[in-house]
């Protein structure tokens, strides 16, 4: 080792058995890749390297029509994802978003088409997911049953209250209406409303996140509830508040679902909507465990998934293919995550 | 380094006769866990047909020892010939296979199936992939009924109808099923059995002892170590320090040796005049304490004593509102405050550093600086949102304060040493400003010099007029910190001594003796006879 003695910088005054004081002393590189992070990182890699793969093959790609279809495309599975982030950094799970959302579709065409009126259609879809959320929370948090069971079995119950209301059809037509036209074919200073909804409710809950108390509660209990609670934090009212905050999420998302097909739709559009939301927000760096994970990885992910499905679309691959895709992308995601924590590979992981 | 071994024609039978030479020798004993050394050059010799009692004060190293005993633990250096033969075991496994079991004080059992099914856990007689089951009731009836239990358990009963009792004797059925046994070691296995269950356990050890096993016993309790032992060895600060036969030796001199550690840190601070009383406990009673009526002074320390599994945790949890109380009250300055969470105790003024700083006090992956600035968010908040710049002032008046090292306040709390993980949570508190600080071990995995800068933190606190609860499980910690100490036992507080009286010598023996032993404690033997 021919290093010269110079390495440590000379204003570094700590005392020496201060390990910790070194680390201080970061390259560019190591400081840039921090301040980003990793995860985050690897998906702008990910992604560049996608859309360099996709682009080489069919040039249109990189079109600024197919962004817009690919923007378009991932704006209601990246409100979704937005709100299940949320979820999952209390160390949650909601599977029952995509029925929420088509719940939320169908109330929203129904009340537009017998009173008139669109905002009025969407503030009932709005309550109608809130109430969702609530009876999601309310049997986690009193009935102490496992979040993942719980919206397993609401998101066969909303499911089912979709269609008994709606008869298993398409309800109402909106395509006529100026508010929901809007949110479908709109632009803001050239930006697609669809997507511009998405962005907006992404910057909120990352504002709230990262600079508010409830932001920094939240990542406290999905951390360490034990601790949170010994700190004198009220759990189950953040718990609650979070389950609530996904079901207005996935009631906005089942209102840009009616926009976007002009009608209240029980099924097509929402269902298969969890594996996608769920698979974005796991790639996006969110620990299954809680505590970890941020909207920028989230997003980041939700436009990867976005890409990938637009690039397999273009280049003509069997539709089929891309569920694969999908699931694979979910378990990869996730084994990825665990390998990093470093748990031992015995029984049935936690 | 001998290679094959063939335990089947070693019956522990053939060393029936006392005098032999030691079944089991273990030499030179060091394991280390990374810097922290627990056993450094323990010998410890059993023979056959004879009860050796391995005594000593909490963190001794009597558990790690049979840990490595076990070969649940791999000894970073040091030699255990067993029966004439060097052995190392690299794993539970190899020990059991060599003849030794050792019975744990809280046995593993699986609620949903019959005792037999937990007797042969593991080694379940099959034909095929098929089990009969009556085959395995069977043959635990057997089990029992060599071992003399016939009277105690049934092979039938489910797991989770066992008294703590049958529990332990699960485990002695799971140990001795298979009968190449040389040498047995029990766990402070009278904790939870009451009288006549203890005195079924040693006339079941007395019965190993006749047949020729060596038994290996650890324990507190000087009355029934007096009862049950031939010989005594004990261990202090991971290290053999005296051994003898019972006859030889008595009470008061096992606990001089028991006690004496090596004083490293200053506890100099100045025993400030106590002030108002700030918190008052009467007769406090949850599930896990009893009829606790204490009070600390503003500026005073008072440090709860006893062995581990002596209420002191639950004790503190329970102040900090996070166990039901049953009777009893808790005031605060005068006033009475019901604890019925967490956020209550918050609200009064009580701050709790748990002893189990990793998963009830530290949000790991999160920053030194959300760490401290926990609980006083709501107060740094404009609309919600937080004031970084007071945030930060805050934090880095604290981390500087406690003398936390880091690199910067950004930094995530599972990069910093224990030391500086547990100024963390104590700085967390501080920040609260609060009226009582209970600190649960403070300097558990705390290097020598980190340990002294909590000490004296601990003594600024007081000085400021805070009430200081100190539970620690080392005794000299507990003399040079506290200006009175209280001693628990069995859940309930069994002794106080002032500063000027305090050695380690009588905080101890208030600690472990039997001799004011309480109707509540279940393991007292009516045996009369060493002082």
């Amino acid at each position: 080792m021919t290093i010269s003695t110079g390495s440590p910088s000379p204003t570094q005054i700590a005392p020496p058995e201060d390990k910790s004081g070194a680390k201080s002393e970061l390259s560019f590189a190591s400081k840039f890749v921090a301040r980003v992070g990793a995860q985050n990182l690897s998906l702008i890699v990910a992604l560049i390297v996608l859309a360099a793969a996709i682009g080489s093959q069919n040039a249109n790609f990189f079109s600024l029509p197919n962004m817009q279809v690919i923007g378009e495309g991932v704006a209601i599975l990246g409100v979704l994802a937005v709100g299940q982030t949320v979820i999952m950094l209390l160390g949650g799970l909601d599977i029952s978003v995509g029925s929420q959302a088509g719940l939320a579709s169908v109330v929203s065409a129904m009340v537009f088409t017998s009173s008139g009126s669109a905002i009025f259609g969407m503030a009932v879809a709005i309550v109608v997911g809130a109430v969702a959320g609530l009876v999601n929370a309310l049997i986690i948090v009193y009935g102490r049953v496992n979040a993942v069971i719980a919206t397993l079995a609401t998101f066969a119950a909303y499911r089912g209250v979709v269609n008994l209301v709606s008869n298993g059809s398409a309800q109402g037509y909106t395509g006529g209406d100026d508010v929901f036209t809007f949110l479908s074919l709109g632009k803001v200073a050239g930006i697609p409303v669809l997507i511009l909804v998405f962005l907006v409710i992404a910057a909120l809950v990352y504002t709230m996140l990262t600079f508010t108390d409830i932001g920094r509660n939240i990542y406290a209990i999905g951390g360490n509830k034990v601790a949170a609670r010994l700190s004198g934090l009220r759990i189950n009212k953040y718990v609650i508040g979070a389950y609530m905050l996904m079901g207005v999420i996935a009631a906005i998302a089942g209102i840009l679902l009616t926009a976007r097909t002009g009608s209240g739709q029980p099924t097509s559009g929402s269902q298969g909507l969890e594996l996608q939301v769920i698979t974005a927000v796991a790639l996006g760096g969110c620990a299954l465990q809680g505590g970890k994970g941020s909207i920028i990885g989230t997003v980041l992910a939700v436009i990867l998934l976005g890409v990938l499905t637009n690039g397999l679309q273009i280049l003509g691959v069997n539709s089929f293919w891309q569920d694969i895709a999908q699931g694979t992308m979910l378990v990869i995601a996730v084994v990825i995550q665990q390998r990093r924590r470093g748990t031992r590979a015995v029984g049935l992981p936690d | 380094m001998n290679s094959t071994q063939h335990r089947d024609a070693e019956q522990p039978e053939q060393n029936s006769h006392g005098d032999a030479s030691p079944v089991l020798q273990m030499r030179g004993i060091t394991k280390s866990f990374g810097p922290i050394r627990a056993l450094s050059g323990v010998d410890l010799d059993v023979r056959a047909g004879e009860v050796l009692a391995v005594m000593g004060e909490n963190g001794a190293g009597k558990s790690t020892i049979l840990k490595i005993l076990s070969g649940e633990h791999a000894p970073s250096s040091g030699s255990i010939n067993l029966e004439g033969e060097d052995r190392t075991f690299s794993s539970p496994f190899e020990a059991k296979a060599a003849g030794i079991r050792v019975i744990y004080q809280e046995p593993e059992i699986l609620d949903d199936v019959s005792v037999a099914e937990n007797v042969f856990i593991g080694s379940i007689p099959r034909h095929a992939r098929f089990v009969s089951r009556h085959e395995v009731i069977a043959e635990t009836q057997a089990v029992i009924d060599r071992l003399g239990f016939s009277s105690a358990i049934s092979p039938t009963t489910l797991g989770s109808n066992l008294s703590p009792a049958q529990r332990q004797l699960v485990e002695i059925l799971r140990a001795l099923k298979d009968d190449s046994v040389a040498v047995i070691a029990f766990d402070e296995p009278t904790s939870s059995l009451s009288e006549h269950e203890v005195e079924a356990l040693f006339a079941f050890i007395a019965r190993l002892r006749a047949s020729g096993t060596a038994v290996i016993y650890v324990s507190h309790r000087m009355k029934e170590i007096a009862e049950i032992a031939d010989r005594v060895a004990v261990l202090r600060d991971g290290q053999s320090v005296f051994a003898s036969l019972m006859s030889d030796t008595d009470e008061s001199e096992m606990v001089r040796n028991m006690v004496g550690r090596d004083v490293f840190g200053a506890f100099d601070r100045d025993h400030t005049e106590a002030g108002e009383v700030v918190l008052e406990v009467k007769e406090l009673t949850t599930a896990d304490v009893s009829n606790i009526s204490f009070h600390v002074r503003a500026g005073e320390v008072v440090a709860f004593s006893g062995l581990v599994g002596a209420g002191r945790t639950e004790l503190a949890k329970a102040l900090a509102g996070d166990a039901e109380i049953l009777s009893g009250t808790i005031s605060i300055a005068g006033e009475v405050k019901k604890l019925r969470s967490p956020i209550d105790a918050v609200r009064a003024g009580i701050g709790l550093a748990p002893e189990e700083r990793k998963t009830e006090a530290l949000v790991m992956t999160r920053s030194i600086k959300e760490n401290i600035s926990l609980v006083v968010l709501n107060s740094l908040t404009r609309a919600r949102f937080v004031r970084r710049g007071l945030e930060s002032g805050l934090v880095a008046d604290y981390m500087k304060r406690l003398r936390v090292r880091a690199g910067s306040m950004d930094q995530e709390v599972k990069t910093l040493s224990g030391g500086n993980q547990q100024k963390v949570v104590v700085a967390r508190w501080l920040a609260r400003k609060p009226k009582v600080l209970i600190l649960d071990e403070p300097t558990r995995g705390v290097d020598v010099g980190a340990k002294a800068d909590i000490y004296r933190i601990i003594g600024e606190l007081a000085a400021e007029g805070i009430a200081v609860v100190v539970i620690s499980n080392e005794l000299i910690e507990v003399i040079g910190l506290a200006d009175r100490i209280l001693v628990m036992r069995g859940g309930e507080i069994v002794g106080e001594v002032a500063r000027a009286d305090a050695t380690e010598q009588n905080v101890l023996t208030l600690a472990i003796s039997d001799s004011l032993d309480l109707p509540t404690n279940s393991g007292n033997v009516a045996l009369e006879g060493t002082s």
